[in-house]
């Protein structure tokens, strides 16, 4: 199997946001939260602080580490929730058929037509700030295409001979589902899901950056930045790494995911060769 | 034809009524109303009389079926209800902002387009070229980037360091200032489109019948003008228009850091607010959009190229 230089781009940045977030609390200076001294409020980045102080004097690269925790839960657990979901009622409809694949469809229509942030800032508005309801909202919501793909997939996979064979054998719909559909299916999940991340991370930062997500002191990075939306004339560092840092975790996420396409789709690599 | 396009048409009323169901039953297990949010603070304990008195004038004291039942019967009128917070009517508050957010949507739109599509048809005219790699390296970096911080920087160097352009709010209306919001909306379709273009141009240009046409003995300019830019376009236009019917959803966050007046930064105030009429109505309004403009681009796609309407 060749990695492409997207795949091996995309696992690098990934990492090193892993990275950060799980060393954070060795590699971070100072405390994301309670080391605020206003005396040091607004300092531009040297050698103590690297990235620079806030408006409350704390450091911007201890919080961004921290803020890395948030967002690898946010993006790794919501993408689990949509996962479950989707691989769950594309593969049953695609089996089952009938008026449970009819439900499964129009349902993944609807979801489809609303916009999945406006989705997400209604269930926000319903549960109110804060990182469990994240979960759920941004959980909830971005399951649709994960659901087309396993539809999609199972129904090429229902008619093949092992799948047959199973049945023959007198596997239950459950066990041949979970043992024979879904191993087989799993490489265009991880794509979406992995992709799903990257979308998760933004959403997490915009809804945050909204006031209706992670809510201060904790340090997201979204948050982060509607903090530095009033600071940014008088300090532009409180804008630029927190954003830095979403962009480059997502677009380590995009290019992981992209890269994972060409390895798993032969399609693809026939075509580029 | 005509059959086609009335079946598309039907085909929004069940998908609607599903989300305006969605949307109430997500909005009847609030905990707490209107009423509470606006006096609890956290610190001091609301009047339960007062509340009880709001509570009834909003008629949030009835039972869950006969707010949805109300509910209905309403929308079925086309009264999207009135804002508990200015009193006024929902649709009166949406057609008020409409305007702001499709002008928008339109620029953000167009500022896509004119660099996208050339961008994506280049690119494609010479794969793997610097210009190709360029191409696909900004648009993976454009669809990555968070809109809202490229807004801040936009903002920070054009508005407050240059001073070229108002750094916020809607003006008098005028270009000057929606270039930076637009801007900043128009890059995600931006990347997005000029990928999808690349690919579009790369399948046609490895059609037979381009083959055909250069084989007997077109120019390659013809080749492109006639055969290439033709059948790409089919594809350029339907990204184009699924793009824009997702525009306004996401322009949510784009209005509310420039305080731009659309329905994107309506809904974000009102969700705060807990002002659930209006936070229905504006969701029930971008979802319809989205789903008008889809049945739309699938009208004219099956003017386009005949074979879609039997799929």
């Amino acid at each position: 199997m060749r990695f492409g230089f997207s795949f091996m781009l995309g696992a690098t940045l990934t990492g090193l946001v892993i990275l950060g977030g799980l060393l954070a609390p060795w590699l971070a200076h100072f405390d994301p939260v309670l080391d605020a001294d206003l005396m040091n409020a607004e300092l531009p980045p040297d050698w103590t602080y690297w990235f620079g102080t806030d408006a409350q004097g704390r450091d911007v690269y201890s919080r961004i580490l921290y803020g890395a925790q948030i967002s690898l839960t946010v993006g790794i657990v919501s993408q689990l929730i949509n996962t479950a979901i989707g691989v769950t009622l594309g593969m049953s409809g695609a089996y089952w058929g009938g008026w449970w694949d009819d439900l499964v469809n129009g349902l993944t229509n609807v979801m489809l037509a609303i916009p999945s942030l406006i989705f997400a800032l209604a269930v926000m508005a319903v549960l109110g700030p804060g990182l469990i309801s994240l979960l759920i909202a941004l959980g909830l919501t971005n399951w649709s295409w994960t659901c087309r793909i396993a539809r999609s997939s199972t129904l090429s996979l229902k008619s093949l001979g092992y799948v047959q064979a199973a049945q023959t054998l007198g596997y239950g719909d459950t066990r041949i589902m979970f043992t024979q559909i879904l191993p087989n299916i799993m490489g265009p999940v991880l794509v979406m899901a992995t992709l799903g991340m990257g979308s998760a991370v933004l959403s997490e930062a915009a809804l945050s950056f909204l006031g209706l997500g992670i809510q201060p002191p904790f340090p997201s990075w979204g948050s982060m930045l509607t903090d530095a939306r009033q600071l940014i004339q008088l300090a532009p560092w409180t804008a630029i790494f927190p954003g830095l840092a979403i962009f480059l975790a997502v677009l380590g996420f995009n290019l992981l995911g992209d890269g994972l396409r060409d390895i798993l789709d032969p399609h693809m690599r026939a075509r580029k060769s | 034809m005509l059959r086609f396009v009335v079946r598309r048409i039907l085909q929004i009323i069940p998908t609607i009524a599903v989300v305006a169901l969605l949307i109430f039953v997500i909005f009847s297990v609030v905990p707490g109303t209107f009423a509470s949010s606006l006096f609890s603070d956290g610190k001091r304990a609301a009047d339960p009389q007062l509340m009880a008195r709001l509570n009834e004038q909003f008629g949030l004291d009835k039972p869950v079926h006969e707010r949805f039942a109300a509910y209905i019967s309403d929308l079925a009128r086309l009264d999207l209800g009135t804002s508990f917070r200015t009193r006024r009517p929902v649709l009166e508050l949406i057609n008020d902002r409409m305007w702001a957010s499709l002008q928008l949507a339109i620029a953000a739109m167009v500022f896509a387009i004119v660099i996208a599509v050339p961008l994506g048809f280049l690119a494609a005219l010479r794969p793997g070229s610097v210009l190709d790699s360029l191409t696909m390296v900004g648009a993976v970096s454009g669809l990555s980037l968070p809109q809202f911080w490229l807004g801040l920087l936009l903002m920070y160097v054009f508005a407050l360091k240059l001073n070229l352009l108002p750094s916020f709010g809607y003006g008098d209306g005028s270009l000057r200032h929606l270039i930076l919001p637009a801007v900043t909306l128009g890059v995600t379709p931006l990347a997005l489109l000029a990928r999808t273009t690349r690919a579009g141009v790369l399948d046609v240009l490895n059609a037979d019948f381009v083959r055909t046409a250069h084989s007997k003995g077109l120019s390659e300019a013809q080749v492109i003008r006639r055969h290439v830019a033709r059948n790409a376009l089919v594809l350029i236009i339907t990204t184009v228009g699924l793009l824009f019917g997702s525009l306004i959803g996401q322009a949510v966050v784009i209005e509310k850091l420039f305080a731009w007046p659309g329905i994107g930064s309506l809904l974000v105030d009102s969700v705060s607010m807990r002002d659930i009429p209006v936070v229905q109505g504006t969701i029930l309004v971008i979802v319809l959009w989205f789903l008008v403009i889809n049945t739309a681009v699938d009208v004219v796609y099956a003017f386009i190229d005949p074979r879609i309407k039997q799929g």
